[in-house]
This record gives structure tokens, C-alpha cells and sequence, in this order.
């Protein structure tokens, strides 16, 4: 085909531009909403940019025009081709995100859960049987010490150990805290290995805790001091390895008939709600421990201290389950 | 993971129309990291004088303040500039590369978040090996990030209208007297020669006057050699001017000639 290059290019240049400047607002405003008259025009301009390039191929004297009707048409196909709803940075749109992913997954939580109890299952007896071991599943100063020492100390405390330093503590722990999540979701891409690691470790030092102050008879100070900030931050935890074992189940792709794209693909929103939600919960969690959990009877009664803990789990239980719900 | 390394990611459109991306090189790549490295950690440092500074309201929340802003740039950084700037930090914008959804679709906030929380893994054991690896072994250069969030990185080639004024001024152009002869020329002048010869016009003032006069003595040879012009067309015109009629030919609207 003899194409009358020069013609052509007079003619339809004024829609490249056109479709150029649509796509210029698009990028430089991810958020922008389009009326149907713009939308229908910009589709019309992306066809015709199309048919444009499809005229093209067969007179081969205009690399430059070829590679520029490229670029145009490619980023017209990236906005029109989409068909995945787009996310909203709202509040109310990425609280119902979350709790929406995590129900969807909620074998993933489970599967999370399991591992966990099983590591603390596992701390538990190897404390009981092994008191030694402590300072090898316990690796902190502050819990080196036997439980009843501990107590009588923190019990008897004239002065406020945490003055002045109580908010670097709480970002301390926020950063620690939600780095462990992200690495149990990371992890996730060792076909979850590396997630069941995170998770079992994290359930292992849970129980022989747990072990080290119930064997001692220092239930009430375990719950009064873990529940607090425990009742958001071993859930988010959790959630995190939940992400991490939702990850895992796409690259394996068990049953199913799908490419590993597609299943990657599939489950990228809902990671990306999982794991922002866990920072959420873990930055309450980081300043309820540093502003709650640290103080004891008498300064803050057990009761007092467990009540909250438990009214905040009954709380995002039902966030969990209630929100976003149909 | 075993199929050979691709150098252009092509995407075919249901409209029967295939584009391709260039996807970017380890080396740029490993440029751009260290760029956006060097940036992060000095908006850290500069964030922690701000939070240092407003130690004398309250040392306590001054630290909280420098805790919090360095995780938030040191895991946000990357996040934040691929999502407003459309898959570039400033490593990759100086480095002319871009993220790109795998399919060629639009690049999503999870997507981008995906795979910046997957740099610990690519950046084990040492400097980002696991990644670089991955990249090195993967067929369309991706590490892990990358697979997971299914984007790539891909060298930017935003192209322009290719300026007509900068490579042949609308003058008289003597080829055009014989309409027929031009199209004909346009019709067999092969895309490698044309492009040739946009690239010797554009950069002739950095050439030695022999390397020049060779040079356009060449491509005029060339071009004479496709369609044979009256020699009424050709009276006067030196090799570098016909070679410019030539682009003028090719490129220009006929109604401006």
C-alpha cells in the first residue's frame, strides 16, 4: 500500500495530540474521573490512534512516527483495558477493604492461627520440661529474671521506668512490630516456608511466656501486661502471616487451572488491604504498650488492664466480621 | 524462569495492534537504586535535624518523631514516587525507567506497594543478590517484587513528533516538482536508512568536514540509487541538501513544499 505519508500525517495529527493531552491528565491525576461523553471520546481517540498505527505497519519509511503512535497507543490501552476497580484512598473505602480481604481469606487466618498455637504449644512443653531452655526461646533481658521477681519489682516501682522515653518506646515498637508483619507476608513468596517459620517462631516465645508465668502462678500479671496491646498485636501478626499464606497459595496455585499471573493478579488487593491493615492495628498496638501495658497493679488494677484488653479483641472481632458485610 | 532473557516486553491489543516496552538492563536498574538509595537516606537524615530540632519541646516526641519519619521514608520513599510520578523514583527518572504493569495496564497503588514490601527478600543476603538474580534469570527481568505485584521495569521511550523545521526547513525542495518520483522514493527507502539519516542531519554540526562530506555522499548515493530524479531536480544541490530534500520528502506535508 502506497500511503500519502505526508497526508496522513496532516489529517490525523490533531487527534494525537488530542489523545496525548487526555492521557497527560490521566497521569498526572491517578484520580481523575471522566463524564461518558469523555470516556466514549477517548475511546474513539484510541481507536482511531489504533487503526492509525495498523495503516502504518505496512509503510515501513517512518520508524520515528511508527514509535511515537506506539507510545500513544500503549498508554492509552493501560487506561482503557483496565478492568480492575481502581482503589479509592478513602477512609471508608480502605476500612472496608480490610476486613472485606480478610474475610475472604479467612482459611489463610486460620491455617496462621494453627501454626502459631502449634509454636506455642511447642514453647510450652519445652519450658516445662526443659527450664533451661528459656534463654534460648526467650532471648530478652526482661524476661530473664524468674516471674515472681519480675512482679514483686514492677509492683513495688516508686518511680515511672518509661519517663520521658515513653513515646520512643511506642515507635520503636511500631517499627519492629510492623516490620515482622511485612517479613511474614514477604516471606510468603518461599512458597509460605519462610511465613510458616515467622508465625511458629512468633508462637513459640507466645507460649513459653506463657509457660514461664503461669507455671510461676502469675496469670493475672500475664494477662494484665500481654492483653492490653496483645489482643491488636498478636492478631496483626497473624494477619500478616495470613497475607504471607495467601501469597504462598498463589504461586503454588493448588486446583487450579489458572496461570500463575492470573492467581498473583487475583489476590494483589486483597494482600495490599491485609498488610495495610496490620500496620494499622499495630501502631495502636505499639502505643497501648507503651502507655498501658508497662504499668501494673497498683498504678493501673489487673482487672482494669484485662477488661481492656478484652473489650479491644471483642472489638476488632467484630470489625473483622461485621464490616463491609452485605 | 528457564526461558531465555527478553530484551522488549510486547503486548498484543484485542483492536490486532502489538507495542512492545524495552525492558531495563540490571545495570541501569542497579543505577537507579543506588541514586534512590542516596536520596532516601538523605531526606532520613534531613527529616531526623527537623525531629532533633524540635527536641526542645518535648525530647520524648522529638525521637518518636525521628523513629517513625525514617521507617515512613525509609519503606514510603519508593511507594510514594512510583504511585504520583507513574512508576519512577528519581533513580529511575534520571535513569529514564519506568514500572510498568506486566500487562501494559495501568500500574495500581497495590501493585506498587507489593512490590517495595518485597525488597527485604530481594535484598538478601547482601545487596539486593536474591533480586539480582532473579532478574538475571527471569525472561522478562524481573525480581521478586516484580513477580509478585506482576509489573516490570521498563526503559522510557515517550516518543515526539519527529520536528521537521530542526531536520529540513520548508524551502523549495526541487524533488517535489516530480510528486510521482517522491512517493516513490518514500514507498522503498528502508526505515534503517531514513532513521540514519535523521540521526546525520540532527548531529551534523559535530562532524569533521571530511567525515561530514563522506558521510552525506553515502546516504545521498543511496538514496539516488532508489529512484532515478531528472537531472533538472538535482542541479545544484549537494549531497547533504539532497539528502535533506530527501527527509523533506519523507516527512514533510506536501502542501508546505
Amino acid at each position: 500500500m502506497i500511503l500519502d505519508l505526508a497526508r496522513f500525517t496532516a489529517v490525523e495529527r490533531p487527534y494525537w495530540e488530542e489523545l496525548e493531552s487526555v492521557l497527560g491528565k490521566f497521569e498526572t491525576d491517578p484520580g481523575l474521573r471522566m463524564s461518558l461523553d469523555q470516556v466514549q471520546r477517548l475511546h474513539y481517540l484510541y481507536e482511531r490512534c489504533s487503526a492509525d498505527l495498523a495503516r502504518l505497519d505496512t509503510f515501513s519509511t517512518e520508524p520515528r512516527l511508527r514509535d511515537f503512535l506506539e507510545s500513544l497507543v500503549s498508554r492509552a490501552y493501560s487506561q482503557i483495558h483496565e478492568t480492575r476497580a481502581r482503589l479509592t484512598l478513602r477512609w471508608k473505602a480502605l476500612l472496608r477493604a480490610f476486613p472485606c480481604a480478610f474475610r475472604r481469606r479467612a482459611g489463610a487466618f486460620g491455617l496462621a492461627a494453627g501454626i502459631t498455637v502449634f509454636g506455642a504449644a511447642f514453647g510450652w512443653f519445652a519450658i516445662r520440661y526443659d527450664p533451661q531452655a528459656k534463654a534460648v526461646l526467650m532471648p530478652f533481658p526482661g524476661l530473664m529474671e524468674p516471674p515472681q521477681q519480675r512482679v514483686a519489682k514492677e509492683e513495688s516501682a516508686k518511680i515511672d521506668r518509661l519517663k520521658g522515653v515513653k513515646a520512643t518506646f511506642s515507635a520503636e515498637l511500631m517499627t519492629h512490630n510492623i516490620q515482622v508483619a511485612v517479613l511474614a507476608l514477604a516471606a510468603g513468596i518461599t512458597w509460605g516456608a519462610g511465613t510458616l517459620i515467622v508465625l511458629f517462631d512468633n508462637g513459640v516465645i507466645l507460649g513459653a511466656v506463657a509457660a514461664d508465668y503461669l507455671g510461676a502462678g502469675q496469670g493475672a500479671f500475664l494477662a494484665g501486661w500481654l492483653l492490653p496491646h496483645g489482643s491488636l498485636e498478636i492478631p496483626a501478626i497473624l494477619i500478616g502471616g495470613q497475607a504471607g499464606l495467601v501469597l504462598a497459595g498463589a504461586l503454588i496455585g493448588w486446583n487450579s487451572r489458572e496461570p500463575r499471573n492470573a492467581r498473583l493478579r487475583a489476590v494483589t488487593h486483597d494482600l495490599f488491604a491485609l498488610i495495610g491493615g496490620a500496620a494499622g492495628l499495630l501502631v495502636c498496638a505499639g502505643l497501648v504498650e507503651s502507655f498501658v501495658s508497662q504499668y501494673h497493679q497498683p498504678v493501673l488494677p489487673y482487672s482494669l488492664k484485662i477488661a481492656f484488653g478484652v473489650c479491644e479483641l471483642a472489638a476488632l472481632a467484630a470489625f473483622l466480621t461485621w464490616t463491609g458485610r452485605e | 524462569m528457564t526461558a531465555a532473557r527478553k530484551s522488549a516486553l510486547e503486548i498484543a491489543t484485542p483492536e490486532g495492534i502489538v507495542f512492545s516496552y524495552e525492558l531495563a538492563t540490571p545495570v541501569p536498574r542497579a543505577l537507579a537504586c543506588a541514586v534512590d538509595t542516596v536520596a532516601w537516606l538523605g531526606m532520613a537524615y534531613s527529616a531526623g535535624r527537623i525531629a532533633t530540632g524540635a527536641g526542645f519541646l518535648s525530647p520524648d516526641w522529638a525521637s518518636f518523631l525521628g523513629v517513625t519519619l525514617y521507617f515512613a521514608i525509609s519503606v514510603g520513599y519508593a511507594i510514594v514516587l512510583e504511585w504520583r510520578w507513574c512508576g519512577q523514583t528519581l533513580g529511575k527518572r534520571l535513569f529514564g525507567l519506568r514500572v510498568i504493569d506486566a500487562h501494559g495496564l495501568r500500574l495500581q497503588l497495590a501493585q506498587i506497594v507489593l512490590r517495595n514490601l518485597l525488597r527485604p527478600i530481594d535484598a538478601l543476603p547482601l545487596f539486593y543478590l536474591a533480586g539480582g538474580m532473579t532478574v538475571l534469570v527471569s525472561p522478562k527481568g524481573q525480581r521478586l517484587g516484580d513477580l509478585v505485584a506482576n509489573t516490570v521495569v521498563a526503559r522510557e521511550c515517550r516518543r515526539e513528533i519527529p520536528d521537521l523545521e530542526e531536520i529540513a526547513p520548508a524551502k523549495y525542495n526541487s524533488l517535489m516538482a516530480w510528486p510521482y518520483l517522491a512517493r516513490r522514493l518514500r514507498t522503498l527507502a528502508s526505515p534503517e536508512a531514513v532513521h540514519f539519516a535523521l540521526l546525520a542531519v540532527s548531529r551534523r554540526g559535530g562532524y569533521q568536514p571530511l567525515a561530514r562530506v563522506e558521510l552525506f555522499a553515502d546516504l545521498a548515493a543511496y538514496f539516488r540509487s532508489l529512484v532515478r530524479f531528472p537531472d533538472a531536480a538535482l542541479e545544484g544541490l549537494t549531497d547533504e541538501q539532497f539528502v535533506r530534500s530527501v527527509l523533506r520528502v519523507i516527512f514533510g506535508p506536501e502542501g508546505r513544499i
